[in-house]
C-alpha cells in the first residue's frame, strides 16, 4: 500500500494530494543577495535567454522554465542556487537579522543555511552543523560558491551539541531542519517511500526530538526556533513539537505563511497533542504546486 | 622566503597546527606561529596586487587552517578553534607567490581596480571551461589576475587567471568549471 494513504483523512482533496504527488517539481533558484540583486540575477538570465517566473511571495526566488541551474553565467557567478521553493519558507519563518548568532542544527547541504546567512547580510555568525562528515563537504562547497563568509561549520551530533568551541553561551535563533522520512520529497524522489517503514518513522521522530530540546536549550530567553520537516507524519511533526512543549521551556507562535497552509493537527492514531499545535503549518504539495512540508515557529520562554 | 629561511628565522615560535583554525596575528611582529601569514600583509597583499581598499576587509577576521591556507570570516572566534570550517578560503600563502581563491575573487573581486583583465565573451567562456589561451594583448603585470567579463551591465569577476609567456592560464577549480554560452 501506498505509505501516503495514511494521510489521505488529513487532506481535503484526496484526488489533488495524490495528481499533485505525481508530478514533477518545478525547478526552482534562489537569488542568493550576498552576490546579486534580484534584479541583476533576472538581467542576467535574460542575457541568456532562460526563461524564469518570480514567485508572488519573494522576490528572492525564481521558477525556471526548463533546464536547472547549473549551466548559466548567474549560477557560475554563485548568484543563483537551486532550492525547492517550499523550502525557503522555514529560514524566512526564523526571520535571522545581521549580526545575531545562529544555529542551523542540521545544515547540509546548506540550502538554507547559505539563505541564513543572505538574510544576514553575511554579517554575525551561522553555525552550521551537521552530523555527516561526507555531507558536509557539500556544505562547505555550496558556502564557498555562494561567497558565505559568516559561517562556522561542526561535524557534532546535534541532540548533546556543545556550544564549548565559541566565545558566546546561547545563540539568538536556532532552525531544526530534521532529518525525516522525506515523504514531502515524492516529487522530487519518486523512489522515496520505498523503504517507508512505521519503525523508521518512529525511531527518526526520537532523534528529532533529541535535536529540537537541544536547540531549545542553547537558545537564549525570547529567542526564536523554527522546526521544519518536508515529511507528512504527525509522529515526526506535531508529536515532535508536543513533546519539546512538554520537556522544554517554549511555545507555539503562530505566523503569518505566504503560502497557503492547513493547521498542524492536534489528534493522530489515539495520541492528542497541545492545542497550541495548531498554530504550526502544514503544506500539502497541491495547495501551491511545491513539494510537502511542515513548518512550526517556538519561542523559548525562559 | 624558502621553508627552511622560516624556519632559521623562527626558533622559537610554535609549528603550525594543521587541524584547526589559527586567527592570524595583526603584524608580523605579533607572530607566534612560524610562517603564519599576518592579517596585515594579507590586507597589503589585495591591496597592492589587486587596489582592493583595507577597509574592505575592516570587519573580518583571518585565519590559517592546513598549511598556508587562510579563510576570511565574517565575525570573531576564541583561537585556535578546532571545527570544520570557518568562513570561506582566500588565500594561499607559505609559497612564493600568493595566490587568491577562486570564491574569493568571485566574492570580493569586484572592489578591484588592477590586475584585472576584462575578457571578451569567447575568452570569458573559455575560462569558465578550465581552458588555457593564447591572450598576446595584456600588457599588464605577469601573475595571478582577476579575470573578469560583463555581465549584466556590470564587471563581473570569473575567477584568478594566471598570465605568463602571452597565455592566460585558468585555475577555475574543476568542481566550479562550466561550458557556458558565449554572450
Amino acid at each position: 500500500m501506498n505509505p501516503l494513504e495514511r494521510y489521505a483523512p488529513l487532506v481535503e482533496d484526496r484526488a489533488a494530494f495524490f495528481a499533485a504527488c505525481e508530478r514533477p517539481l518545478p525547478s526552482v533558484v534562489r537569488v542568493n543577495t550576498i552576490t546579486a540583486t534580484p534584479e541583476r540575477a533576472r538581467a542576467a538570465l535574460d542575457e541568456e535567454g532562460v526563461g524564469y517566473e518570480t514567485v508572488e511571495w519573494n522576490p528572492n526566488l525564481l521558477r525556471l522554465d526548463e533546464r536547472g541551474p547549473g549551466t548559466s553565467w548567474p549560477y557560475f557567478h554563485g548568484w543563483l542556487h537551486g532550492q525547492e521553493e517550499v523550502s525557503a519558507l522555514p529560514a524566512m519563518v526564523l526571520d535571522p537579522q545581521p549580526g545575531e548568532t545562529v544555529w542551523d542544527s542540521c545544515a547540509a547541504p546548506g540550502s538554507k543555511t547559505t539563505q541564513l546567512s543572505a538574510l544576514m547580510d553575511d554579517t554575525g555568525i551561522v553555525v552550521g552543523n551537521d552530523n555527516n562528515l561526507g555531507r558536509l563537504s557539500a556544505l562547505r562547497h555550496n558556502a564557498e560558491r555562494l561567497g558565505v563568509t559568516n559561517l562556522a561549520v561542526t561535524n557534532q551530533d546535534g541532540r548533546n551539541f556543545s556550544l564549548k568551541p565559541f566565545g558566546f553561551d546561547a545563540f539568538d535563533r536556532a532552525i531544526v531542519d530534521a532529518p525525516c522520512s522525506c515523504e514531502g520529497t515524492i516529487r522530487k524522489n519518486p523512489d522515496t517511500l520505498d523503504q517507508w517503514t512505521l519503525e523508521h518513522v518512529h525511531s527518526v521522530a526520537a532523534i528529532q526530538k533529541g535535536i529540537l530540546s537541544r536547540a531549545i536549550q542553547a537558545t537564549r530567553p525570547g529567542g526564536t526556533v523554527v522546526y521544519s520537516t518536508c515529511t507528512f507524519a504527525p509522529e515526526e511533526n506535531e508529536a515532535v513539537v508536543d513533546h519539546v512543549l512538554e520537556t522544554e521551556d517554549c511555545a507555539v507562535v503562530g505566523f503569518d505563511n505566504p503560502l497557503e497552509s492547513r493547521p498542524g493537527v492536534t489528534e493522530w492514531d489515539d495520541e492528542t497533542y497541545d492545542p497550541s499545535v495548531e498554530k504550526t503549518h502544514r503544506i500539502y504539495p497541491h495547495l501551491n504546486d511545491t513539494g510537502g512540508f511542515y513548518c512550526a515557529k517556538l519561542e523559548v520562554t525562559a | 622566503m624558502s621553508d627552511a629561511d622560516e624556519t632559521a628565522d623562527t626558533a622559537e615560535l610554535q609549528d603550525n597546527v594543521g587541524q584547526q583554525f589559527g586567527r592570524l596575528p595583526a603584524t608580523p611582529a605579533d607572530r607566534e606561529v612560524a610562517g603564519r601569514a599576518s592579517r596585515q600583509e594579507v590586507v597589503e597583499f589585495f591591496d597592492e596586487r589587486f587596489g582592493i581598499e583595507p577597509a574592505v576587509f575592516e570587519e573580518f577576521s583571518f585565519w590559517e587552517k592546513g598549511k598556508g591556507k587562510i579563510w576570511v570570516f565574517a565575525d570573531e572566534m576564541p583561537t585556535p578553534i578546532r571545527i570544520e570550517g570557518l568562513g570561506m578560503t582566500v588565500l594561499r600563502t607559505r609559497q612564493e607567490h600568493w595566490k587568491p581563491t577562486h570564491s574569493a575573487v568571485q566574492r570580493f573581486g569586484r572592489h578591484a581596480s588592477q590586475n584585472v583583465i576584462d575578457l571578451t565573451p569567447e575568452q570569458a567562456a573559455t575560462v569558465a571551461r578550465g581552458e588555457d589561451q593564447d591572450l598576446p594583448e595584456w600588457e599588464g603585470d605577469w601573475g595571478y589576475l582577476i579575470a573578469a567579463h560583463e555581465l549584466a551591465g556590470e564587471r563581473e569577476p570569473i575567477g584568478v587567471g594566471l598570465y605568463v609567456y602571452d597565455e592566460l592560464r585558468s585555475t577555475v577549480p574543476k568542481g566550479n568549471q562550466e561550458a557556458l554560452s558565449v554572450l
